[in-house]
């Protein structure tokens, strides 16, 4: 396991003046695991995209630190995986063209194929994996995601909401990877779910973070 | 330079294997040609048109063609949902240069295409130094390629994109159209090679300026 860190400080963040939360820090590092908590609406998925790099906090900033190296912003990618519902995949494309191609644009060097074939079967789609994915139903597009997610394997596993669209036997597919992260890295998931509270090591509850009113 | 470049050309092929199979782009300006041609011809008739309102009305096509197809690249991966996909595979600079080598052979092989046609069917039209034309036809497609892309990924993000990428594109490529005019109209008038050359100075240099100022603007555009 790397020595991995990953710390939030001071995060704000405004959406044409109002605050969708403000003064959010903590420090997570490897084998840790944090939810981010709250009601629809309360800024989770804003959150997660900043903790990503793909949204600019209006205040504060997230680091990450790999082998005690920190990692500049623009390679954040290379350390992250991200589970969401704006995280698709190319419709066009089957399954497996899909991973192959996400592997190449990482520049993965090991088998590309071999690797995104063993966790299609894991997410249990490889019978369909040379099908488009527009053919996929949505909890097998769900399925997808997380085998792109984890084809680099990332210090850092995010999930948004990651048990919705699935079925019993594809959530206990996602409890076992939550279960496999915090062996071997950081785990961060925003869900209004109770049964993801128990892989916490730690919670925000946006809702608690809310700003009564409005910043000048 | 490999960390760019590779993966600029995995999202190059990418995109060129999605456009094979959807077709989207390469349908709507081959459409867009073949009624501009036909607009042409009908309404030149018989009329006795110099050489050099010809060349204009061939780049007006070129430049119309461009608009029709050439904004796909980044309106498709909004529409589709996949920006934060590329967001999270690849380097910023990556995906504009990817994006960058794809318009520029859709753009260059529709100018081809758009050249061969116009002289096969616009009889007057004759090329006297056909040296000059090619080569503005092709730094033409460089530096069209090079302002459409991040013209592209500015208008992605709007709501009125059909509208805005040809109103936004005009004064941009303005100084780079009245330059590939007169060096047609050169290649029309017989002119050595050697006097054209003012004109592929200036293309290439419009090529760098646009291309380096993309790089450094692209990450503000790309992300929230």
């Amino acid at each position: 396991m790397k020595h991995v860190t990953f710390s939030a400080e001071s995060l704000k963040k405004e959406f044409n003046r109002r605050v969708i939360f403000d003064a959010i820090s903590f420090s997570l590092h490897e084998g840790e695991s944090f939810v981010i908590a709250g009601r629809n609406g309360s800024g989770k998925s804003t959150l997660v995209k900043i903790l990503c790099g793909l949204l600019s906090p209006t205040r504060g900033s997230v680091r990450v630190n790999v082998e005690g190296k920190e990692v500049a912003p623009d390679l954040l990618f290379r350390y992250i995986g991200l589970i969401s519902p704006h995280f698709n995949m190319y419709e066009e494309f089957s399954g497996i063209e899909n991973l192959t191609l996400f592997g190449k644009i990482r520049g993965l060097e090991n088998n590309i194929v071999h690797d995104a074939e063993e966790l299609l079967r894991q997410f249990n789609i490889f019978e369909r994996r040379n099908d488009e994915v527009r053919t996929y139903s949505s909890g097998m597009k769900q399925r997808l995601k997380f085998a792109a997610a984890l084809l680099h394997r990332p210090e850092i596993l995010v999930m948004d909401e990651p048990t919705s669209n699935l079925d019993e036997e594809g959530i206990a597919t996602v409890r076992f990877v939550m279960e496999q992260q915090r062996q071997r890295g950081i785990l961060i998931i925003a869900t209004n779910e109770k049964d993801d509270l128990k892989y916490a090591d730690s919670i925000l509850n946006l809702d608690e973070q809310r700003p009564a009113k409005s910043s000048s | 330079m490999k960390d760019f470049s590779a993966p600029a050309i995995h999202i190059f092929f990418k995109d060129s294997h999605s456009e094979l199979r959807t077709r989207y782009a390469m349908n709507a300006l081959l459409m867009f040609v073949v009624t501009a041609l036909a607009l042409v011809l009908f309404s030149v008739g018989n009329e006795v048109v110099g050489t050099d309102v010809l060349s204009g009305i061939l780049w007006v096509i070129i430049f119309f063609s461009g608009m029709s197809g050439l904004s796909r690249t980044f309106v498709s991966e909004e529409e589709r949902g996949t920006v934060v996909t590329l967001q999270l595979l690849s380097r910023p600079t990556s995906v504009l240069l990817g994006k960058l080598l794809f318009n520029f052979v859709l753009i260059l092989s529709l100018n081809v295409l758009i050249a061969v046609l116009y002289l096969l069917m616009v009889s007057r039209f004759v090329i006297l130094t056909p040296s000059i034309f090619w080569v503005t036809i092709f730094l033409g497609s460089c530096s069209l390629a090079s302002s459409s892309t991040i013209i592209a990924a500015i208008i992605a993000k709007a709501n009125t994109k059909g509208t805005l990428y040809p109103v936004l594109s005009f004064p941009i490529m303005l100084p780079l159209l009245l330059t590939v005019m007169n060096a047609t109209r050169l290649s029309t008038e017989g002119a050595a090679f050697s006097e054209a050359f003012g004109e592929f100075q200036i293309l290439v240099s419009y090529t760098v300026v646009v291309i380096t100022v993309s790089i450094l603007l692209f990450s503000f555009v790309w992300k929230d």
